[in-house]
């Protein structure tokens, strides 16, 4: 993405925000709204985090895994002796010696009507199916011991035969699980009625294939976990980098046989999970039942290579689109056919047929049509598994919408910003419901596209694109509208069987000094989670929010939760906490009271204390409220019980999902004898309904965007047809790095969801949504002059001079 | 590996003497050996930044030295770079811009920021990001990264000036 040209014609970029309470400012109240540096930031700054590789326990042991070469072979021998006499070394496991420990799983759910997979196991028994699937652990004293042990592995293969491709996949040529009949996970077809009829209608149909690479999260951390059985209690507590700590508390306790009572999972500081970390990994179910067999602490850290061989891939998507318009611009509809590869499992709870079918769901979002036809094949290949990473299908469903409805515009010869106004549902519509059957409570598409044209200045931008290209030089501009997922409610997961919350709790507790303590169920991945918490139980309780500690992560502690995923931790956990602390509010007016002998209605919290609603003046410090609470209620009235602590749940179920939306747009100059694309600027105008904190808002799009570019860009997990990774390490896959990386300018619009009274709807992945069809409909844009196009992410320079026809 | 070397190794000001095995990496020792668990390890290969640490006043990777590559040198982590005070101007910068999110990237940030904030006191805003292409962030996106150190810049030269 590097290259020659600058920035002259572009004016800076606005700085991002910088925010207007710094820490030590106080502000009594409201602080929903406002830029507040988060707190928790300050030990991170310091290197004074607890990631769960910086834990250390008495008598630690750790495991490392010996894995396939093959990516399909049959295990003719396996033996450990040798590896289990290496200096160091406590245990060598093969898989049917870990199955004793722990059962397998099939991760289907009900709702993805006929989904199939096979049982899988913790440590693979008898085949491998992928390269880099473990079939045996070793455990050691030190890492580096249990890595020495691995040379002595004495192992022996089959090569089995290969699926790599997907249409060899879905052609069922070779069928990689013989017992399931066919190569086929997951199918759906869906067609609204007259669909045959309107397209035969149509004036004008466009259709366009796009490819989608593999690729990854990439988390700085790798996956890190530490299980400590006790076998004194029959209790194992798991520290574990994860994003849902009460699923998997189920799943422990579930696959390892131990009560859920006795199950504790703690997550620590996170590096980075992006989805990574909310997924079920067999070498992590190894490494617990490890620890119930050894009946000692024992830690699994994924060293990179082993995240790029096993943490969840994602994205391989072949789609043939069809596009079906007017000659006045009025899209009539779409037709969507999918073929995504997920490797020889689904993944467990959440399953590999959850991307696809969002690309269903999804694809044409932001347009009024009516008619929709949809096709989606989910294949089983010899390659890593895939599964749910940021944004699910949404980078897909964007994608291919934005190009398709790019491609109409040229067509028709209409400029894509005026096309897109002709089609966008209009903001008065709702509630709408889409052909896919999603309802949309309330969108802002309309405002957010004339929101971002005056920001980027959208003319200004043509008319300098068309005087450059008098210079040859070439630059593109793409819009991508978009709709996305957020707070779902159980219509996700739970409806189809899965023991995954939907739910998030909060409990509040004020302390006998007047500080308040808050325990949330959903978690903090530096996201900001528990930043917007103090920011939403300091408004609510009404104390300045240096008195607010938040405690999350923890299943020994916190109310019984989902946690993060699917950008639901503020709308979610953040109303359950906001009608905590308002709960709690009102219990210590019920005291104060009680204490000044006066109408509660005549009381208000705010700054740290209990005052007069009409004059304001403080009548009760909240240290005196705890004060007489927890000491002295010898003094309140005989039957007057103090509540300082209180509990609120909170679960969306008016809507399956509080559908948001919004609209980005890309500005590329294309090198047309290198293929090198710069990425001059970005823009996103997003609508999250409520914002808690403009400035963990706009940082955490900007981190969205900024993947969902490295996929359309950098990003590919590539395979050999031996099913062999060619590119598992950072030396020779590539993210954004900070020179490839543009400015990015981030606004809202507001649109409070209605369902809730703090408002929020989610934010996490819009960025990653929008961002690579924003930048292909740029490139495409850039590509007119010559009259190619590209349609294969992520367009390296090779894939842009192959379609100049200059290689 | 039953050889073992003696290392002597100033960490953080202090002289630290550990028998270490010849094949230990400086990261690896700094994390196990010392506790100091402030800088990470990200990629093992040189590739991510998460580890970067100073050695006789400049910046590498832990992962890509050995510990007793470092015996005689002098080594400083984030650790104590945070308690000696020469980092306070770019942490405050970074929280009040929220130029982290995991934290799990920042301490190696922290210190490559430092470097380039000491040696390139004129910086522009490209050749921040340039100087900062060695140190992944998979979180933020960089942007405030790249303003949180042009502030910190700003307000040295304005110190100086004036």
């Amino acid at each position: 993405m590097n290259d020659r040209t600058g920035l002259e014609l572009l004016a800076p970029a606005p700085r991002a925000e910088k925010p207007d309470a710094p820490a030590k400012t106080r502000v009594s109240i409201g602080y929903i709204g406002q830029s507040v540096p988060r707190a928790g930031a300050r030990r991170l700054l310091q290197g004074r985090g607890s990631y769960t590789d910086d834990l250390k326990l008495p008598r630690l042991a750790h495991v490392v895994f010996f894995r396939s070469p093959y990516a399909h072979a049959r295990i003719r021998k396996l033996d450990l002796t040798i590896a289990a006499r290496q200096p160091g070394v406590l245990a060598a496991f093969d898989g049917r010696a870990i199955a004793e420990y722990c059962t397998p799983w099939v991760a289907v759910l009900a709702h993805l009507k006929g989904i199939k997979s096979p049982p899988q196991h913790a440590v693979a028994i008898e085949r491998a199916c992928w390269q880099g699937e473990a079939v045996a652990a070793i455990v050691a004293e030190s890492r580096a011991q249990g890595e020495d042990a691995l040379a002595h592995v004495e192992a022996e293969w089959e090569e089995l035969p290969v699926v790599t491709d997907m249409d060899d996949a879905l052609s069922n040529r070779s069928v990689i699980h013989p017992e399931l009949g066919d190569n086929i996970c997951f199918k759906r077809d869906f067609v609204t009625e007259g669909f045959e009829d309107a397209f035969a209608k149509a004036d004008v149909v466009v259709e366009e294939t796009y490819g989608f690479g593999r690729h990854t999260g990439v988390t700085l951390e790798g996956r890190a976990i530490v299980a400590d059985y006790n076998a004194g209690e029959h209790s194992l507590t798991v520290y574990q980098a994860t994003q849902a700590p009460h699923m998997m508390q189920d799943i422990f306790s579930r696959h390892l046989n131990i009560p859920e009572a006795n199950v504790r999972v703690i997550c620590k500081d996170v590096g980075g999970s992006y989805g990574i970390k909310v997924h079920v990994y067999p070498d992590e179910m190894a490494t617990a039942a490890i620890s119930v067999m050894l009946r000692r602490p024992v830690k699994f850290i994924a060293d990179r290579l082993e995240s790029f061989l096993t943490d969840i891939h994602a994205r391989e998507h072949k789609v043939k689109v069809r596009l079906a318009c007017m000659t006045d611009g009025r899209i009539i509809g779409f037709d969507l056919d999918d073929l995504t590869s997920i490797g020889p499992y689904s993944v467990y709870p959440r399953t590999s047929g959850i991307e696809g079918n969002q690309v269903v769901n999804l694809t044409g979002g932001p347009y009024a049509h009516k008619n929709y036809r949809a096709k989606l094949n989910v294949v089983f290949t010899n390659k890593n598994v895939t599964c749910q990473y940021r944004a699910v299908g949404h980078p897909i469903a964007v994608a291919i919408t934005e190009a398709i409805v790019d491609l109409a515009a040229q067509k028709l010869g209409i400029d894509p910003a005026e096309f897109r106004r002709r089609n966008l549902i209009p903001d008065d519509a709702y509630p709408y419901t889409f052909p896919s059957g999603l309802k949309f409570e309330q969108l802002s598409h309309h405002q957010c596209l004339d929101k971002l044209l005056e920001l980027m200045d959208y003319k200004g931008l043509r008319a300098e694109q068309k005087r450059l290209r008098e210079k040859k030089v070439y630059r593109g501009i793409g819009l991508a509208a978009m709709i996305e997922v957020t707070n779902p409610s159980p219509a996700f997961y739970g409806v189809g069987g899965a023991r995954i919350s939907a739910q998030d709790g909060a409990t509040v507790r004020l302390e006998p000094t007047g500080m308040v303590t808050c325990l949330v169920s959903v978690t903090e991945q530096g996201q900001g989670t528990e930043a917007i918490f103090q920011q939403i139980c300091a408004t609510a309780v009404g104390v300045s929010i240096d008195k607010v500690r938040v405690i999350t992560g923890d299943t020994g502690t916190t109310p019984y939760g989902g946690g993060t995923w699917a950008s639901r931790g503020a709308g979610i956990g953040g109303e359950a906490l906001l009608q905590a602390g308002k709960a709690l509010r009102a219990n210590i007016l019920e005291l104060a009271a009680a204490v000044l002998n006066v109408d509660k209605n005549a009381l208000d919290v705010s700054a740290d204390a209990v005052r007069d609603k009409a004059t304001g003046e403080a009548k009760l410090p909240l240290a005196e409220v705890g004060r007489i609470g927890y000491f002295r209620p010898d003094t309140l009235p005989l039957k007057f019980q103090a509540e300082l602590t209180v509990t609120r749940h909170y679960t969306p179920r008016e809507y399956g999902f509080t559908f948001t939306n919004g609209i980005q747009a890309s500005y590329v100059e294309l090198d047309p004898d290198t293929g090198f694309v710069k990425l001059l600027r970005h823009w996103c105008v997003e609508d999250c309904g409520t914002v808690i904190n403009p400035m963990l808002v706009d940082e955490q799009i900007r981190g969205g965007v900024v993947q969902g570019l490295g996929g359309a860009m950098l990003e590919e997990c590539l395979y050999s047809d031996e099913g062999q990774l060619l590119n598992g390490s950072l030396a020779d896959y590539l993210v954004p790095m900070s020179g490839d990386t543009p400015d990015i300018v981030v606004a809202h619009i507001s649109t409070p969801t209605r369902q809730s009274e703090l408002g929020a709807k989610g934010v996490g992945e819009a960025g990653t949504a929008g961002a690579p069809g924003a930048v292909m409909n740029a490139i495409n844009d850039a590509l007119v002059p010559f009259g190619k196009r590209v349609t294969v992410q992520p367009f390296t320079p090779e894939r842009i001079l192959k379609a100049l026809g200059k290689i | 590996m039953d050889e073992f070397f003696d290392a002597t190794i100033t960490v953080n000001g202090k002289p630290v003497m550990r028998r270490v095995e010849p094949r230990q990496h400086l990261i690896d020792f700094l994390r196990e050996e010392l506790g100091l668990t402030g800088s990470h390890c990200g990629c093992e290969h040189g590739a991510c930044g998460a580890c970067t640490v100073r050695v006789d006043g400049e910046i590498r990777r832990g992962c890509l030295m050995l510990a007793v590559q470092a015996h005689g040198r002098s080594v400083d982590t984030v650790e104590g770079l945070t308690d000696n005070g020469e980092l306070s101007a770019l942490q405050q910068a970074f929280h009040e811009r929220n130029a982290l999110q995991c934290g799990f990237c920042t301490p190696g940030m922290l210190l490559t920021a430092q470097e380039l904030v000491a040696t390139c006191p004129d910086a522009t805003r490209e050749e921040i990001r340039e100087f900062m292409s060695g140190n992944l962030c998979r979180c933020t996106g960089y942007q405030a990264i790249v303003d949180a150190i042009e502030e910190v810049i700003a307000t040295q030269r304005k110190g100086a000036s004036g």
